[in-house]
Order: structure tokens, then sequence, then C-alpha cells
């Protein structure tokens, strides 16, 4: 079956989630004798979209003409791929754009739609199921796609892109498409340098234990050693201690990383929610009885205060040894 | 200023999950609803201080069986005007969004809004679909919402921060923490609750493109590994060597 991958792009650069949705579109197109075309916009350079072939793209759509991501546009250009490579199975990233366009796409084709996928789908037949996280990390559910087209929006962080040397053949793509309704006034980036959270691999979180915001120096330079992003729980940034973009949990963001270290935070049922789909958790608490230690591969209970500088101190030891 | 909100029912977040029939359906038995918070915190309070400010007309559409009323009332006691329940099982997102979109399309409503995602199912589909639906312009994850006259200013999530953008209504907007605070129902709301009108509609025919298949819960994890507070070498080699994660 023929498998279009919409690449999302901001300012020029193609995001990891995109490699992954491509990666991902690869594993699906390798189960079904299939090949991968992805579909973009913008400003990224010729080079960068040839190499979408290394994640498994044999070819390359761009429009150049769209220079906002709009979901209206966007919706029409996915649309016009599906429609000219006949595609069956449509992968977006569950990202800002991936969240507004796919849904979108599926009411306009009525084409089913999974949001959030984290595994490849079990392809039997007729049937067409695809897990995803429901309750908000408390639980997986499978959800069959009953309709001819199918559309995936993949989890970020859900797999590792695995690359090749193949390239992508790059092809313009340039059909009118709708208005934008929405114009953009201004954008605010926030965090800096910092790596951004739901794309980090590594995480160093912490929450009410750590006192005070004047405190965060100590997990900002373990942060900083392992190449993390930082977090917060709730409470921290409810009173601002830490910014409200920080917060994981079931009403901030959900995360996956590989690695979520966690101090100062006792593990409320609401903050697990955002971080139990974390391969490895290390939790760090004064308090042996703090639940969080139940979700916990690794635990100390020592004050952060002591731990985390001396857990800096190893990690560096570790890098200059590596 | 004439608002439609969508609220829907969602257990309670502390809620320990399970599930029943081989699992294939949630167990709700103990368990509390809610309002989704995203529905009722961020959608439902915006649109109440917008009306205060400017006058017009709160209304909620549920798409739900009749066990969905005792969420609803909680919706008007906070503040919306009157409430509208499709009188049906919420199969999948789309068959909720054409429901959504079925009643509003011929009501004029300027805004619709609700919470960027159920806190059981997570999709973030409805809205866009509505959207789609009836060809409106759709603002997702928005955290701020300003109105002048007819035009919307608002902030929403983007790759790397935050975009401002604008847009003339009517439109679809999803909401997320900042856009507004929660309100606890006073005792004159949830009294006042009791006699505002609840709608029930049939549904619209309209059609599903998904179907869950079955739950599961994840794996209970293994016991905690104790590490030294102060051997921190210790674990570092354990996440390189054991856990393979740095």
């Amino acid at each position: 079956m023929s498998v279009l991958v919409f690449v999302e792009t901001h300012e020029g650069k193609i995001a990891k989630a995109a490699y992954e949705a491509v990666y991902y579109g690869k594993l699906i197109a390798e189960k079904t004798s299939g090949t991968v075309t992805a579909v973009t916009y913008g400003d990224a350079s010729e080079g960068d979209l040839e190499k979408l072939g290394n994640y498994g793209a044999k070819k390359v759509l761009v429009n150049k003409n769209i220079k906002v991501a709009n979901d209206q546009s966007l919706t029409d250009l996915a649309q016009q791929a599906v429609e000219a490579e006949g595609a069956k199975i449509v992968v977006f990233a569950f990202d800002v754009v991936g969240k507004s366009v796919a849904p979108r796409l599926s009411a306009r084709l009525k084409a089913g739609l999974v949001p959030g996928a984290i595994d490849v789908p079990e392809i039997d037949g007729d049937n067409f199921v695809v897990t995803k996280n429901v309750f908000s990390g408390k639980a997986f559910a499978k959800y069959s796609i009953k309709t001819e087209i199918k559309i995936i929006a993949l989890l970020p962080n859900s797999f590792k892109a695995e690359t090749s040397d193949e390239t992508a053949s790059v092809e313009t793509f340039e059909n009118g498409v709708a208005e934008s309704k929405i114009t953009l006034k201004d954008k605010i980036v926030e965090g800096g340098e910092g790596i951004p959270l739901p794309e980090a691999e590594l995480v160093v979180s912490a929450g009410r234990g750590l006192k005070g915001p004047d405190n965060w120096g100590i997990v900002e330079e373990l942060a900083g050693a392992l190449g993390a992003a930082t977090a917060c729980s709730r409470p921290v940034a409810d009173i601002g201690w830490r910014p409200h973009h920080e917060h994981v949990g079931q009403t901030g963001i959900a995360i996956r990383p590989n690695l979520y270290i966690a101090a100062g935070i006792s593990g409320a049922i609401q903050h697990l929610a955002g971080v139990n789909g974390s391969k490895v958790i290390v939790v760090i608490n004064t308090d042996p009885e703090a639940p969080f230690f139940k979700a916990a591969d690794y635990g100390v209970v020592g004050d952060a205060f002591e731990v985390l500088p001396r857990l800096t101190d190893a990690v560096k030891k570790f890098k200059t040894a590596d | 200023m004439n608002i439609l909100v969508c609220i829907s029912k969602a257990p309670d977040t502390t809620t320990k999950i399970s599930f029943t029939e081989n699992n294939t359906k949630f167990d709700e038995d103990k368990v509390q609803f809610i309002v989704n918070p995203y529905d009722e915190w961020y959608a439902l309070v915006r649109a109440l201080e917008i009306k205060e400010k400017d006058g017009g007309e709160v209304t909620t559409i549920t798409v739900g069986e009749a066990d969905h009323d005792p969420i609803i009332r909680k919706a008007l006691a906070i503040g919306a005007d009157k409430a509208v329940r499709v009188n049906a099982h919420a199969g999948d997102a789309f068959f909720t969004a054409q429901q959504i979109a079925n009643f509003a399309k011929d009501k004029g409503f300027e805004l619709i809004m609700l919470g960027k995602e159920t806190i059981n199912y997570n999709g973030s589909q409805v809205g866009s679909m509505v959207a789609e639906l009836l060809d409106m312009p759709f603002v997702s994850v928005a955290s701020k919402l300003e109105l002048n006259g007819s035009t919307a200013t608002l902030n929403r999530d983007a790759a790397g921060g935050e975009e401002v953008v604008e847009g003339e209504l009517p439109m679809v907007i999803s909401c997320a923490k900042g856009m507004a605070e929660q309100r606890i129902p006073n005792m004159r709301g949830i009294m006042a609750a009791r006699s505002k009108p609840l709608e029930v509609v049939e549904p619209a025919e309209a059609e599903m493109l998904t179907e869950v298949v079955s739950y599961s819960l994840p794996p209970e994890k293994g016991d905690v590994k104790l590490i030294d507070p102060e051997n921190m070498d210790e674990l570092v080699e354990l996440l390189h060597n054991e856990a393979k994660v740095i």
C-alpha cells in the first residue's frame, strides 16, 4: 500500500518527530509492500529533503509557496498529495500541526484517524489495528480503522529512527491551496537554546522538594551534563517557580523520554500520567514512602540538594572517560 | 456574542483505571465522573468571561446518554445559560464531531470552544473535525483569547514556543492552560442550574470511522532498585550498562 507521510518543517528545519514519522511510514510500507512518499512545504533545503530518503522516503513532494503552517491550507496540500499518490495510509507526527491537520483531513476524506499511535499497525486481511495511549497514559487502547484510507498520527519518541544511505527524489508539488484565514502576528520563542521537552530523550525534572525557584541551578547543571531537557511538576509551575511549558503531567504535557529523572516530586497519579511512558525512571526523594518509588526503575532515598550535584559530578566523570 | 462550548464527560483525574467485558469496556463502577477539565477550566470559563464582558449567551453541547446529565448540570452551575445533549453514545471522534456540527450549522455561533483534548481519549480530534465540517478556521491549543469586535487575537502552541495569531469570527478554538482559571460553582449557581434549560435532541445520522477493539494496562513495574545516595557512580554505571539510556 502506498504510504504518504506529512513532514512538518519549522523555519526551514525538519522536526525530529517528522523524521520518526517517515521511518514509521517505512515500517508500514515494508509490511504492505508499498513505498513511502513524503509531502512537505516551506523552505527546507533540497539537501535536507533528499535526506528524508535516509529514513525511508522514496520521493518528496514539496510546496514552497506555503510558508506559514495553517490547518486549512495544509489540509488541502495533504489531500492533493493523497490523491496524486493514491495513498491508502497517511502518517503525521502527533505534534502541533499533526493535531490540527490530521483530524481535518480525516473529516474531509472520511478516513479513520488514530491520533497518538505508539506502535506499528497490526495488519491482517481487512483488519487494521493501531495502539495508542488512553486515559492520559494510564492505559492503552487498540483502535481498528474501518475506512479504506487510514490516517495515523505518531506520538513523538515512540520509535528510534534508523537510517540508511538512500536519498529521496524531490519534486515540486505546487497546486493552489486555501488561503489562510488565520494570520500570524508574532512568535514567542520559549526556552532559548534548550531542548524542546516533547522531543527530549533525557529529561531532568524537579518539584516542590527543591523549595524555591532559586535552587534550580542544580537541576539545570545535571541537565546540562546529560544533554537533557528540564521539566517540573504542576505545583511548581502553578506557583510560578518554573514556566508552564515545563509542566509535565495529566494537565501539562505528556512525555516519553528514554530517561526521566525526578527530584523532589512525590509522584501523584496525575504527574505519573504524564511521564509513565518514559522507558526508565529515576526517583530521588527524601521520603522513602513517596508513591513515585513504586513507578521507578531506580530510586535514591536522599536529599536532592546533595544527590543532584553528586550525580552531576558522576555524569561528568563518565562523559570524560567515555 | 453567541458561544457554543463542547463539554465531554471524563473520569475524575484520580481514578484508578480498569476494564470489564474481556477488556473491551472501561469499568465505570464506583468511578466519579467530572466535566473534562480542559473543557471546563479553560473553554467554558473563558466563554463565560467573554459573555460577562460583552453580553450574549453561552450554550453547552454534549454528545452522550442520560448518564451525562449530572456533569451537564455542573457546567450550568458554573454559569452556562443553557445546555443541549445529543442523545447518543459518542461512538468515535468523527461521530461526535458530526453531531456537534449538525447542531451548530444553522445557529449562528460566533465561537465554538472546547478543551485541547479529553483526559480519557487524548485524541485532540473533535475541534478540528467540527471546523472542517463547518468550513471554519480552527486554532488549536490556544492559551489566550482576546476579542475586538469580530476579530480574535490568540496565543497558540507552536513548534518551539507560541504564536500570536489573528482571525475573523466565526472560528473553532481548542483551549489549554492559561486561557482562564477554574471556577468553583457556588450555591446560587447550583440552585439556578436546576431550572436552566437542558434540551435533549436526537442524533443525526452519522458514521463512525474507528472503533476500540480492546484496552490494556501498562505492565506492572518490577521493584525499584535502590541506590546508595553516596554512590552516584553506581547509578550512572547502571543507567549506561543495564538500562542503556546514557
